[in-house]
């Protein structure tokens, strides 16, 4: 699948913005530098629509690599990332979304990809980031009784 | 007892393998739900060897995360420190010179026939074969006393730089790698004599353990586990990088998908590995080691990056993000062993335990890369 294609398909799901008030609004879907950025599209998406970023990327046979999470505690919210990417070119697609420090919530893809039940866990343990519909969101490598998120950046270590 | 009355009485009990069992290689648990010897439910339970590495890589400097990369994937320590000093390198736009580049290449495929030699000898002891482990080790220990002498360590190599490498190889070195890729490539028949055509270990690996590309897919399964299944799937290919564009190699692939093919892919990768080694030591440039101008207390421009490396077992991925400040404000660590041990689950149900513990074996896991 080419990445123009991938492109137009996101457009329908992504976040709409304007540069400034007066610039026309447009989704956000980027396409990257491989070279300099080491993926070809950067696509922010509302927390609601993870799920059909996750079905795009399914249909199109692009591989589930990795889900994280980004503590920006400055603007009181906690990014997730999907990292996919495909077997067939190496390209690479990284799906953004973020939600509110204090009620991160946002549904689980693991229906789609059962592969992302183990990263949501992970990304549950290390920002208290809730996966809704998960199948079992209990700590995955923290202690079984951890009650603390450790990547979060007001975690003392 | 009548058949009736077998079936009312079965019943199903729950058994611990590990966390400190032989097979499971260090601290995995799995909690297996049997059927007499067959596995309903095998649940691996993570984390004993958890460090938090993502934490002490944002709280101390980018060159002091450096030693840690090694303690991840301790059997190919290389490959993890290449993929982190490359994003590192990516986000500050340093150049690596030439002669640095192959000598990354040279100790990377060095480490990665160690770390497949070693699987292969730990692989036929969970299959109850102890013989070709003394052989393997009797290889692998070669090409420790080789990056020995360069890197100053035998497992936990800290060798790379954010521009280069620390030391640079001699002619010691060079011969000696020359004269051990000779030798090792004239024992690969006799490892096929001894375990390939060995007709109990045929009949422990043919059509045991099948895993198909599409759950490698689901579940991000890379590197031997994705080529056992047919997949020509390569980071070195797939996103080149270093200089393995320049370099003439075969991706090793199997159709079958069972513990056969996963094991034929890593006999066939370590022959590869040495074609790789061979010819980067012969086009090998002279010149610096180090990049110019690297600063002591690296300070990456605002920004993230993603760099991918293909390591011994799969798809190693780091993603940094920098506040331009000297410490990184995230850095993921994406390891191969997390994701090809999730398909686990799904792939032994309904095998015979012995089985299972032959499908595990060849996944090539490494607990301290798993729970990092």
């Amino acid at each position: 699948m080419p990445i123009s294609t991938l492109k137009i398909k996101f457009a329908n799901i992504a976040v709409r913005t304007a540069a400034t008030p007066d610039s026309p609004v447009t989704p956000l879907v980027i396409e990257t530098q491989h070279a300099t950025k080491g993926y070809d599209l950067d696509v922010t998406v509302p927390v609601e629509r993870v799920v059909d970023a996750a079905r795009i990327m399914d249909e199109t046979a692009f591989m589930l690599e990795a889900i994280s999470g980004v503590d920006w505690i400055a603007e009181q919210q906690v990014e997730v990332v999907y990292d996919y990417t495909t077997v067939i070119s190496g390209a690479r697609v990284v799906v953004r979304t973020r939600v509110p420090r204090m009620t991160p919530e946002l549904p689980t893809i693991s229906d789609i990809y059962p592969g992302a039940n183990w990263h949501e866990r992970e990304a549950h343990d290390f920002f208290g980031i809730v996966f809704t519909g998960h199948p079992e969101l209990i700590p995955l490598l923290l202690p079984e009784d951890a009650d603390f998120h450790p990547l979060r950046k007001d975690f003392g270590a | 007892m009548s058949i009736e009355a077998q079936t009312l009485h079965r019943e199903t009990f729950i058994l611990n393998l590990g966390p400190q069992h032989p097979a499971t290689h260090g601290v995995l648990r799995i909690k297996l739900t049997l059927d007499g010897e067959y596995i309903e439910n095998a649940e691996p339970v993570i984390g004993y060897g958890h460090r938090m590495h993502e934490k002490m890589g944002e709280n101390r400097t980018y060159a002091k995360f450096l030693p840690n990369t090694a303690r991840m994937d301790y059997v190919a320590a290389m490959f993890n420190t290449h993929g982190y000093v490359c994003a590192i390198e990516r986000l500050a736009g340093i150049t690596v010179p030439e002669r640095a580049d192959f000598i990354r290449v040279i100790t990377a495929e060095l480490n990665r026939v160690a770390s497949h030699l070693l699987w292969v000898g730990a692989f036929l002891i969970d299959l109850g074969g102890f013989t070709p482990l003394l052989y393997t080790f009797d290889d692998r220990e070669q090409i420790l006393d080789l990056l020995e002498a360069v890197t100053g360590a035998r497992l936990t190599f800290c060798y790379y730089r954010f521009g280069g490498v620390c030391n640079d190889i001699d002619d010691d070195f060079i011969a000696g790698t020359r004269k051990f890729v000779a030798r090792l490539r004239s024992r690969m028949a006799m490892y096929h004599a001894l375990i390939t055509k060995n007709v109990i270990f045929r009949r422990r690996c043919e059509n045991i353990g099948p895993i198909s590309a599409e759950i490698c897919r689901k579940y991000g399964a890379t590197g031997p586990v994705i080529r056992g299944s047919g997949v020509a799937y390569d980071v070195r290919k797939a996103e080149p990088y270093s200089i393995y564009p320049r370099l003439d190699f075969n991706v090793p692939v199997y159709d079958q998908g069972d513990c056969m093919a996963r094991y034929l892919v890593r006999m066939d990768e370590i022959v590869e590995s040495l074609r790789i080694v061979e010819q980067a030591l012969e086009r090998l440039p002279s010149g610096p080691i180090m990049a110019e101008k690297v600063p002591r207390i690296l300070k990456p421009p605002k920004g993230d990056c993603y760099f991918n490396v293909e390591s011994a077992r799969g798809s190693f991925g780091v993603r940094v993000i920098s506040d331009g400040t000297d410490k990184a404000y995230r850095l993921k660590l994406r390891s191969p062993c997390f994701s090809n041990l999730s398909i686990f689950q799904e792939c032994s149900r309904g095998m015979l335990l012995a089985d299972a513990l032959a499908l595990l074996g060849t996944l090539d896991l490494v607990i301290p890369d798993i729970d990092r």
